[in-house]
């Protein structure tokens, strides 16, 4: 292979990844969004608190703990504040503010807006592809 | 052009490699810490629950591979003998910015102090210097090479994998800014499409050096300088840059990322199928080098290869990835990937630049042995689990998550026995190789 050739193929594969990459960025992001909103806190305190070693948001995170993707629809903002009030067998009590609790709430109920979390309910087509029901 | 480099002055990097082997045994330890917790669910709760034992884990794992990567990468630009590394004293000031980071990091996880995300947990602000390290790597490849005209593919996936890392690294860090973290799909999307690819770029410097040294075992450059050899590495540069959305099936995300990624995927077939047709004469060649230490490492790792090829190929095909997804089916083909691939690539470059010859064959086979055969258990037990827990997740049922992992328990302890035999070996490893060092000095 000529050297001018591997230069070629090597520039038209930046130029389709720079393109991609910049069409993925325009993506369902939010040109009005700002930080220091209910939900953006709680994104912080998610993070801080490292809750992603041992939860998963669409099966992406840990393996100690449960899919956190729905749980504001299914079990309820209480229920969430109870179980981050007082901790359980494996999860310690991280000492959160009513605040932060609220905070961490409402990041988890962004979340399960934003989608379906269970695979049980994906659909799954013919050709091997999955969607959303 | 390709001396030997049993001479200690010549280990012009052997400090990357010395901090990688410590951060091997970190990440052994706490591997096996974070391993128990799931046989006894809050074991160390009160004072070092998991959320800080993983981390630690995952990080020093992560380091060890690049440490490695980057000495690898040095010592044999340094080897080629082109004009030598461009600047030994960036190399130094690259290393201690990196390693003095690396254990900030770590004292800050002991501490339970995070901010960042999954993988790179610590606060954003030791990115910095991370990020400072990584473009002095990058000066110092690029300005390592006179010309850019006839190189060898190795050195392409060196420079490939240098400049895409500081790419990847820069945009895994996009979420500082609002605009990207305000809708979690697009925040998700970005995240693992820089984690994904960012892999890529180290994949590029241990695989580049891996076949450096199969050219410099073999006794010709043939292969570098070769059609295939090229054309593996623009399908590997193209699956680096287009093939990370089998991680986003499941996700409501723009339905374009799940079909460019499963077609690009698929493109994987033919590395698989290369390997299958090349089975009969790399059988050959084992034969021939089976007494040199480091062909071995490099023969473990050509099976691992298949092994976790064949995995990723059918984790990629979204009717299949909807199962394993979420399941220890994924940490299974990281494991395969990170210690059967990156691992044992990595033992053979230390093997080789090191010059270990006289270990005792009995010693070496028993660990060699006990290494393949821990890791093959070790794999299986997190396969069997995840079926398990693919079979919970796809059914109906009334069993909560606790009772599920209660399930899981017999799996977790294989997994941990084959993970104690694993860290066995590893050690003896690295016993091995720092007393043959002392020996030499």
């Amino acid at each position: 292979m000529k050297d001018i050739n591997k230069l070629v193929l090597f520039l038209v594969l930046i130029i389709s990844f720079i393109f991609y990459s910049g069409f993925l960025y325009t993506q369902n992001a939010d040109l009005a969004a700002i930080a220091g909103t209910s939900k953006d806190l709680g994104k912080k305190i998610w993070q801080e608190k490292n809750c992603i070693a041992c939860h998963q948001i669409y099966g992406l995170g840990g393996y100690l703990g449960p899919d956190l993707t729905n749980t504001y629809s299914q079990k309820g903002s209480n229920h969430i504040k109870a179980f981050l009030r007082s901790g359980t067998q494996v999860m310690p009590n991280f000492h959160l503010s009513e605040n932060e609790l609220e905070n961490l709430t409402q990041y988890l109920k962004s979340i399960d807006e934003s989608g379906i979390g269970s695979p049980r309910k994906l659909k799954i087509n013919y050709d091997g592809t999955i969607e959303q029901p | 052009m390709m001396a030997q480099l049993s001479n200690p002055k010549k280990w012009i990097a052997r400090k990357f490699f010395f901090f990688a082997l410590f951060l091997l045994g970190t990440a052994l330890i706490f591997g096996l810490t974070g391993a128990l917790e799931y046989l006894f669910p809050g074991l160390f709760k009160d004072y070092f629950s998991f959320e800080k034992i993983r981390p630690i884990h995952v990080t020093s794992a992560i380091f060890w591979i690049i440490f490695a990567a980057i000495g690898a990468v040095y010592t044999y630009i340094e080897e080629i003998g082109e004009k030598g590394i461009f600047s030994k004293k960036l190399m130094n000031i690259q290393f201690y910015t990196l390693a003095s980071t690396v254990i900030l990091i770590l004292i800050t996880y002991f501490f339970g102090v995070f901010g960042g995300r999954e993988y790179w947990e610590f606060h954003p602000i030791l990115a910095i210097p991370l990020g400072f390290s990584w473009v002095i790597f990058f000066v110092n490849v690029f300005k390592s090479f006179i010309s850019f005209k006839k190189q060898p593919v190795y050195v392409w996936m060196w420079m490939t994998g240098a400049i895409f890392f500081i790419f990847t690294f820069l945009e895994s860090y996009l979420w500082l800014i609002p605009y990207f973290r305000s809708n979690i799909v697009s925040d998700l999307t970005i995240q693992w499409k820089s984690s994904g690819s960012m892999v890529g770029c180290w994949n590029m410097l241990i695989y580049g050096s891996s076949i450096y040294l199969m050219d410099k075992i073999s006794g010709t450059t043939q292969y570098s300088h070769s059609k295939i050899a090229f054309s593996l590495y623009f399908l590997g540069l193209f699956n680096l840059m287009f093939n990370w959305g089998h991680h986003l099936y499941t996700l409501p995300t723009a339905s374009y990322v799940q079909y460019i990624s499963y077609a690009v995927s698929m493109t994987e077939l033919l590395i698989l199928g290369r390997i299958i047709m090349l089975w009969r004469s790399s059988l050959s060649t084992a034969k021939k080098n089976y007494h040199l230490y480091s062909y071995r490492f490099l023969l473990s790792a050509d099976i691992w290869i298949f092994l976790t090829l064949l995995l990723a190929i059918l984790m990629s095909i979204p009717a299949i990835n909807v199962y394993t997804h979420g399941t220890h089916i994924t940490v299974a083909h990281t494991m395969g990937a990170t210690i059967g691939i990156n691992s044992f690539l990595i033992l053979s470059f230390v093997f080789d630049i090191f010059g270990i010859k006289k270990v005792s064959p009995k010693r070496f086979n028993f660990a060699y042995l006990l290494l393949n055969s821990s890791l093959f258990i070790f794999w299986s037990a997190l396969i069997v689990a995840g079926v398990l827990k693919a079979h919970w997740q796809m059914t109906e049922n009334t069993k909560v998550f606790s009772e599920m992992m209660n399930d899981l328990k017999p799996a977790f302890m294989v997994f941990f026995f084959a993970g104690i035999g694993l860290a066995t070996a590893l050690f003896i490893f690295i016993f091995k190789i720092l007393k043959h060092v002392r020996s030499l000095k």
